[in-house]
């Protein structure tokens, strides 16, 4: 592996680190689209900021990115609350327009100027490595590295700080408010650094992607923790998981890394919401099927109570007439029977089935729930 | 003059036919709370593009609207299916799948391309539109893809107008709303789909949701709201392709949209009931007769204390009663002849004063 492939993989993990960090109270808090709304406004502050310095590479860019962000939350929050729009409205018209601004901005006073808006927007890793950081001659490695490095420490270093504020503005507002914390100050501090993880992740991934990486771990781990740390645990490795697989599988294939990985973070979440251990969707069929199961034996307790000691009760209890009397298949009625045996609820004798106490008492407890 | 232009015609033709059809059906798309639908399906509809022009070698619009349709109307599929089977909520499943769906399509793009630089892969019309390339021929097609999308909102419009506010009413009566649902959801990437030549993926979703919102502050009526939204769609679609024509350095998909925006800005506004400045003005209304009644009954309750009607009481006895500037209140009911003003300053009821006061 060369120095430069390093670098990239480097590049990827550190960012979707960050994302996935950020990403966990996007997915708790539904407000998952305001990520892709972001990662579309900044444009606009990108735009006004290099109007300012006259440069695409200063710093300011950072801070300019991460303040549109909260002027898109703003303004999202402002129309909501008149009441005139529901909040995805509100996003669906704020975003959008914003955009619109920025592209004008570029067209009529950028243009020919190397303002790319789909760098912007779409960002490529593997160019990463040639822009470096040389700061008093010495290389610091690809700048992206170094500044999604520091996103992800100030992110890391917020999250864990204000961990007990997020979580419980997240899981009970109202509570919290209640309580004395601030949900709406936490909220503007967690959009902060959406903003700024957002624009950090443009060299990386460009903005559009930087939702999966936000999004798709995090709402991976959503089905596989049951609680908040263990969630973020989560993300963080799948998103890192993705990461570096997407590189792999960028390098295969020769296509870009950036669609790679958000390709495998798809990926990843369509394993996990197959295969998830007790919400993955095999294990719901599973599950179905041994709760039909059951019900069925419970209702062939429950036949078999209704004509014991009848005069029809030796054909009813046949088990070859189960079909006519259940509706059921041959099929599902032996299963049934041969569970409801196994169970204890009844013996079957030449082609009879008999209750027993067990099977009794079960029928008697159904009936009278 | 510039509708002399056969291009600037054409454009603006175009792009108000898809005003109407995305006005008309993001209508049902931002009721159902489904408004960033559209943003997905924009996104969602890459590796549709891709692999029709992969499939077909085409660059022939038909060929990669299908294509685009096929991978937009799969990612929503894909989000219902999500949200019904897991605990991952609404905006998280659009969020995965669009993204997922842009990722897979940048892939397809760049591996047939052969170069890892998806920024110069034509991608770039895509995400803006190439409203000003567009020729009669789309614009045919968006007129007959659109007109078909219509009929079938207006030929269904009972089962939408129940998914849309009731859908277990809907379903008690014995309509299928799975189906409309699906089929809601078709014509909602239709709409979508048409747009993405004109105004790009990342501005499309606007052209869904701005329009229904902006009529929906004039009417309370689904009908009406809808046939609204289609106007306030061809006005912008229009307007913006007009202008965007007549001014150098404004692209026509952002100018689109901004007229959109504007439009709901004056809609957000000056509407007749919900608009902003209509409500502060009644709301000042409100209070001013709040305090004018509440001046009126300090001063009948002067009276009685003071057995009757016999001599006016200060502007400061009635301000120590009450909240706020008493003598704007004051002049005002006098002006309305509730109350009377001594030569030494002392207010007190009129006869039409006190009646007012009983009568409440």
């Amino acid at each position: 592996m060369s120095a430069g492939q390093l670098e990239i993989q480097a590049i990827a993990a550190v960012t979707a680190a960050a994302c996935a960090l950020v990403g966990v109270f996007l997915v708790l808090r539904r407000t998952a689209l305001l990520s892709d709304a972001i990662g579309h406004s900044v444009l606009v502050g990108i735009v006004l900021a290099f109007f300012l310095t006259g440069t695409i590479t200063s710093p300011l860019l950072v801070v300019a990115a991460a303040a549109t962000g909260l002027v898109t939350v703003a303004l999202v929050d402002l129309i909501a609350r008149t009441r005139l729009v529901r909040e995805d409205a509100a996003i669906g018209l704020v975003f959008p327009t914003l955009f619109a601004i920025g592209v004008i901005l570029v067209s009529r006073y950028a243009d020919g100027v190397h303002l790319d808006t789909d760098v912007v927007l779409l960002g490529e890793l593997a160019f990463a490595p040639f822009d470096r950081l040389v700061v008093g001659g010495f290389d610091l490695g690809p700048t992206s590295l170094v500044v999604m490095s520091v996103v992800l420490v100030v992110d890391a270093l917020v999250v864990l700080g204000l961990w007990k504020e997020l979580a419980i503005t997240t899981f009970d507002p109202a509570l919290a408010l209640s309580l004395g914390f601030a949900p709406a100050l936490v909220n503007y501090v967690l959009m902060a650094l959406v903003s700024a993880t957002t624009v950090g992740a443009f060299n990386a991934v460009g903005s559009i992607l930087v939702v999966a990486l936000m999004i798709a771990p995090a709402a991976s781990a959503y089905l596989l923790a049951d609680t908040l740390a263990r969630m973020a645990a989560l993300a963080v490795a799948i998103g890192v998981g993705c990461a570096l697989g997407g590189y792999w599988l960028s390098y295969a294939l020769d296509a870009s890394v950036a669609g790679s990985i958000a390709a495998a973070c798809g990926g990843a979440f369509a394993l996990v919401w197959v295969a998830a251990p007790r919400r993955g969707l095999l294990t719901a069929l599973r599950r179905r099927a041994r709760q039909r199961l059951e019900f069925a034996q419970t209702m062939l307790a429950i036949h078999l109570a209704n004509h014991e000691a009848r005069p029809e009760a030796a054909v009813e209890s046949r088990v070859a007439h189960l079909h006519e009397h259940l509706g059921w298949s041959d099929d599902f009625a032996g299963r049934v029977v041969r569970g409801a045996q196994r169970r204890g609820l009844v013996v079957v004798s030449d082609g009879t089935l008999a209750l027993t106490d067990v099977g009794r008492s079960i029928a008697g407890e159904a009936v009278s729930r | 003059m510039l509708f002399d232009d056969y291009t600037v015609r054409t454009v603006a033709l175009g792009a108000a036919a898809l005003g109407v059809v995305a006005g008309a059906l993001g209508t049902f798309a931002v009721l159902r709370r489904q408004a960033l639908v559209g943003d997905a399906v924009s996104h969602a509809a890459l590796p549709g593009i891709v692999g029709a022009y992969l499939v077909t070698g085409a660059k022939g619009s038909l060929a990669l609207l299908l294509g685009a349709a096929v991978t937009g109307f799969l990612a929503v599929l894909l989000v219902s299916a999500v949200v019904r089977s897991t605990r991952v909520k609404g905006d998280a499943a659009l969020g995965i799948w669009l993204s997922v769906f842009f990722g897979v399509g940048l892939v397809l793009l760049t591996f047939v391309q052969r170069r890892p630089d998806a920024s110069q892969a034509g991608l770039d019309r895509f995400l803006f539109g190439q409203a000003a390339t567009v020729l009669r021929r789309d614009v045919v097609t968006i007129a007959i893809a659109g007109g078909i999308a219509l009929l079938l909102l207006v030929g269904v419009w009972k089962q939408m107008k129940l998914l849309a506010f009731d859908p277990d009413f809907g379903a008690a009566l014995g309509l299928n709303m799975r189906v409309a649902d699906v089929l809601l959801t078709g014509l909602l990437v239709v709409a979508t789909v048409i747009g993405l030549q004109m105004v790009g993926a990342v501005l499309m979703s606007a052209m869904l949701v701005a329009p229904p919102a902006a009529a929906r502050q004039w009417t309370d009526r689904l009908g009406t709201t809808t046939f609204l939204a289609a106007a306030f769609g061809a006005l912008a679609g229009a307007a913006g392709a007009v202008s965007s024509a007549r001014t150098s350095g404004l692209p026509t998909g952002p100018t689109i949209v901004l007229v959109a925006a504007g439009i709901v800005a004056v809609s957000f506004l000056v509407a007749p009931r919900r608009g902003l400045l209509v409500r502060a003005l009644r709301a000042r209304a409100r209070s001013r007769r709040l305090a004018a009644s509440a001046v009126l009954d300090d001063l009948a309750e002067l009276e009685r204390l003071h057995g009757g009607a016999g001599h006016g009481h200060a502007t400061a006895t009635i301000a120590a009663m009450a909240d706020g500037d008493v003598r704007v209140a004051l002049r005002r009911l006098a002006r309305r002849g509730l109350v009377t003003r001594s030569h030494e300053g002392l207010w007190s009821l009129t006869d039409p004063g006190r009646r007012d006061v009983d009568e409440r």
